[in-house]
């Protein structure tokens, strides 16, 4: 059974599609684009799909994760254009690769995330990151379905660093007209542990350490997902093993597609 | 002059809602066309919340029929939960439009679509949110024209203050020809203003502005006349009725939501209209005649439409789907098609009949028979002989019976409650229905495991149709009625635990009995209403009787009526009725003879089977009854090589 990865996206307006909302989605997707799928056994058959930690709603991501498996073989390519097509704009498949390894959920040990802070200075963020990453500890508080949890949010956190406002403008689709509001950007990256950090949270340790209160809903960004390069700190592309795999197999046309494939710490 | 996009500042607003998708459009096959090249530009509402908005095919119809016109553009709008507005309200974010996020209050036309009355308060809201006035009277050519359609659009006297005009009927040439209309006048430089784009559209027989229109009433409170106060103005307004629908295989390319919505699945409108002539029903007496498509038309728009959306479920849509001259063939067809591909499809029908059976039968192949709808609507033989609802007691228990036989668990049964010369005996025999049904279910399946659900409401007196004369049992009696009801099933030892029992109470068919009867003075109720924070009256958790029944107590003693005026009181054939320069083609006599039937007992055959008997529309809308047999079949569907 050929068994595809996908890396797909949430940008813009369609970041505030909730994880029910993208499954939904992308099932029409296979069924428009005549994918053929191979099903779950019982009663009430399902394609079968799995999905790696999804972004929070409300948070955009250029780096989201499934994999499908297929009861008869198709090319990649095409698959990746096909269900791109069949996508609402802003839900985008931007990369696809056939499985050749296992671990691949193991894979995603890291994320890497832009917080664009409209109406709050760049130096004042660059203060509060830094004070973020002096402190040892930092407990938040999140609302979850079984009540208040309290937790650190630091641990996790390898990385948090203001970065120029202008040399990225955001995926999230914040409005740049306001150019005379201040408008500074983090760049965070979050080991993926139990119980998971998220951005927000981070947001809130900046907010309880160092006072920053943006004015204004952070525009959150996942940039990328992946192993964790302890080396440079930076997140690598999870699909690289798949890839190598079948360089290995076939020396030419998929050593292209690799050096092809987008840079993965951010775009 | 472009118009800006609200989309970065209701951005900031939407982490704080609930369901924030539901306000972002970008759904698959919606448009956003170029504002400077349109120059006609329709904002069209649901009045209700997007996840019941969006399916409606109504406003898919028109927002496509419309952004295929070049230099037309339609984009949609849907109410905000309370949430939203409270942060619109602070932040000052007009109502907008979901797919390009352009303010309403910027659009030529602003087109809102009644399916029921309960909409009302939520367009007050629209309009306030999108800075129209509320009152028609006030609004200067800077504002949009607001243009009511839908079912409850033909009464559309109680909103009359609030709209500029009102199209009843089939929409989709209606508003090709608004459009034109309007945009003749534009291109003429708007010559006379609103005034005058009003009286060009009033002129055409098909566009009811209320505002042409004085109502003079009686010492009584009753109306003595509705009279034009402009000439040129038609004494009585038509209906507009699509006669090919193979010509309009609408919506081509339905709206895929991100959100999820009420209706998880793709429709396509079978036919439209319905000539059983049950006598409660005001969409079957307003849609006349039936207008099928045919079987190669169904075919095609399921096929296509599947294409463009990835849907996996379709329904068959119509007021009874089962009735389509070929049904048989249409089911038999698509079930063989999409066997292999794990396509459901479902067939709105409660008819009362084995026919009704093998249909479901063949739509559950390959699934699970879980549950089978049935519509009685009267528990006795002689109710439903008032209403028109041609079903004997034997022909229910043997189909029933039958649908058990064949495997289904579930049935369930639908009626209403205070019907016309209704008792409480009449009802009270829904409850031996119900057990002759089970124990007839328990003998021909072998098995105790089988269930049957009453479901029942209170019956609501609706213009345009016989029952437009009849008292509506107040509040306080459906409810003892249904008490009675319920009693009678729980207290059955021996069937009683395989009854379900679902009941609506009395309290919101009195407010939809006023809004639907109601004339131009209930009007300062819904008003009343709206200022009073009254939203979403659809929905049990918004709605308050309470709040109605104040705000009508205190407006309506005004005018020297009241509620029990507009709801229990019956009519009597001279009376003026509000909706009497309404034309649905209907003839006003032949629905008092029809009234008089019923309380005489007496049953009107289908004319689709018999000879015509004279209701008024064919004649008076020149229209006919468009029904197969083509005897075409549905071919299977080649599989093309990729
Ligand atoms: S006019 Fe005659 S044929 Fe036409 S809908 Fe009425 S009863 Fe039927």
């Amino acid at each position: 059974m050929q068994r595809v990865r996908l890396r797909y996206t949430k940008r813009g307006r369609l970041r505030f599609t909730s994880h029910r909302d993208f499954q939904r989605a992308f099932e029409r997707a296979l069924r428009r684009a005549e994918v053929p799928m191979a099903y779950s056994a019982g009663f009430t058959p399902h394609p079968k799909v799995s999905y790696a930690n999804a972004a929070p709603t409300g948070t955009a991501s250029e780096a989201e994760y499934l994999e499908i498996a297929l009861a008869a073989p198709r090319e990649v390519a095409w698959l990746r254009e096909r269900l791109d097509e069949s996508l609402p704009a802003g839900l985008d498949i931007v990369d696809a690769v056939e499985a050749k390894t296992s671990g691949f959920a193991e894979r995603l040990e890291a994320s890497a995330w832009e917080l664009r802070l409209e109406g709050v200075d760049p130096a004042e963020a660059e203060r509060a990151a830094k004070v973020f990453l002096t402190t040892s500890s930092v407990e938040v508080s999140r609302e979850t379905k079984k009540g208040i949890r309290t937790f650190d949010a630091r641990a996790a956190v390898t990385a948090l660093e203001a970065a120029d406002a202008f040399a990225s403008p955001s995926p999230s689709g914040g409005s740049d007209a306001l150019a005379s509001v201040p408008c500074a950007i983090l760049r965070l990256v979050v080991r993926h542990l139990t119980p998971a950090v998220r951005p927000d949270d981070v947001l809130s340790g900046l907010r309880s350490v160092a006072d920053l209160a943006p004015p204004v809903p952070a525009g959150v960004t996942r940039l990328a997902q992946g192993p964790l390069d302890e080396r440079t700190g930076t997140v690598t592309d999870p699909f690289a093993p798949d890839r190598d795999a079948a360089t290995a197999a076939l020396p030419t046309a998929a050593g292209q597609q690799a050096a092809a494939a987008p840079e993965i710490t951010g775009q | 002059m472009p118009v800006e996009s609200v989309f970065p500042r209701l951005e900031a607003l939407l982490p704080h809602v609930q369901k924030p998708i539901q306000y972002v459009g970008g759904e698959l096959n919606s448009t956003v066309k170029d504002w400077d090249a349109c120059d006609v530009r329709w904002a069209l509402m649901y009045p209700d919340a997007y996840e019941v908005g969006l399916p409606n095919q109504g406003v898919m119809i028109l927002y496509e029929v419309l952004n295929e016109r070049e230099g037309v553009l339609a984009e949609r709008t849907y109410s905000v939960w309370p949430d939203l507005e409270e942060l619109m309200r602070k932040h000052e974010v007009p109502q907008f439009t979901v797919d390009a996020h352009r303010p309403v209050g910027a659009f030529d036309l602003f087109g809102v679509s009644f399916s029921t009355e309960l909409g009302y308060t939520n367009l007050l809201t629209a309009l306030d949110l999108a800075g129209i006035p509320l009152s028609a009277a006030e609004r200067t050519e800077d504002h949009p024209v607001v243009v009511a359609g839908g079912h409850a659009a033909f009464n559309p006297e109680p909103i009359a203050e609030f709209i500029d005009c009102a199209v009843i009927g089939d929409g989709e040439q209606a508003v090709l020809e608004i459009s034109e209309i309007v945009r003749a006048w534009k291109a003429a430089d708007r010559p006379g203003g609103r005034e005058e784009l009003l009286l060009r559209l009033a002129k055409t027989g098909g566009v009811y502005v209320p505002g042409f229109y004085d109502v003079e009433y009686l010492p009584d409170g009753r109306i003595a006349r509705m009279v034009p106060n402009r000439s040129g103005v038609p004494w009585r307004v038509s209906k507009h009725t699509v006669m090919d629908l193979d010509e309009w295989p609408y919506p081509k390319q339905p709206l895929v939501p991100l959100a999820e919505t009420v209706h998880e699945r793709m429709s396509v409108e079978i036919f439209r209209g319905c000539t059983r002539g049950c006598r409660f029903c005001q969409a079957g007496m307003i849609t006349r005649p039936v207008r099928e498509r045919s079987i190669t038309g169904i075919g095609d728009m399921v096929d296509k439409g599947l294409k463009a959306t990835g849907f996996e479920e379709v329904g068959l849509l119509s007021l009874s789907s089962a009735d389509h001259s070929e049904i048989a063939d249409v089911a038999g067809g698509l079930a063989d098609r999409y066997e292999e591909d794990k396509i459901g499809l479902s067939l709105p029908s409660t008819r009362v009949d084995a026919f009704n059976i093998d249909l479901a039968n063949e739509l559950t192949r390959n699934g699970r028979r879980s549950g089978l709808t049935f519509a009685p609507e009267g528990g006795s033989e002689r109710i439903r002989k008032v209403i028109n609802k041609m079903v004997s007691e034997e022909d229910l228990i043997r189909t029933v019976s039958t649908a058990y036989g064949n495997g289904w668990r579930q049935v369930k049964l639908y009626f209403m409650c205070g019907l016309p010369t209704e008792t409480d005996e009449d009802v009270l025999q829904i409850a031996d229905m119900a057990t002759r049904v089970i124990a007839e279910g328990r003998k021909v399946s072998g098995s105790n495991d089988i269930r049957c659900t009453v479901s029942i409401g209170g019956f609501v007196p609706k213009p345009h149709t016989p029952f437009q004369w009849a008292p509506q049992l107040s509040s306080e009696e459906t409810d003892a009625r249904l008490a009675k009801l319920r009693d009678r099933i729980r207290g059955d030892k021996k069937y009683g635990r395989s009854i379900g029992f679902r009941y609506h109470d009395g309290k919101p068919g009195i407010v939809e009995g006023l809004l639907s009867r109601g004339d131009r003075r209930v009007g300062a109720v819904i008003r009343a209403v709206y200022e009073a924070g009254g939203r979403f009256d659809g929905w049990r958790e918004y709605f308050s009787y309470d709040q109605w029944m104040e705000c009508a107590a205190r407006v309506l003693p005004g005018y020297g009526v009241d509620v029990d005026w507009y709801t229990t009181r019956e009519r009597s054939y001279e009376e003026v009725l509000p909706w009497d320069h309404l034309d649905s083609g209907l003839d006003k006599d032949w629905l008092w003879e029809d009234w008089q039937d019923a309380l005489d007992e007496v049953e009107v055959e289908d004319c689709r089977w018999t000879p015509c008997f004279d209701c008024g529309v064919c004649p008076q809308m020149q229209t006919e009854i468009q029904i197969g047999p083509t005897g075409k079949k549905l071919l299977p569907l080649t599989v093309v090589g990729k």
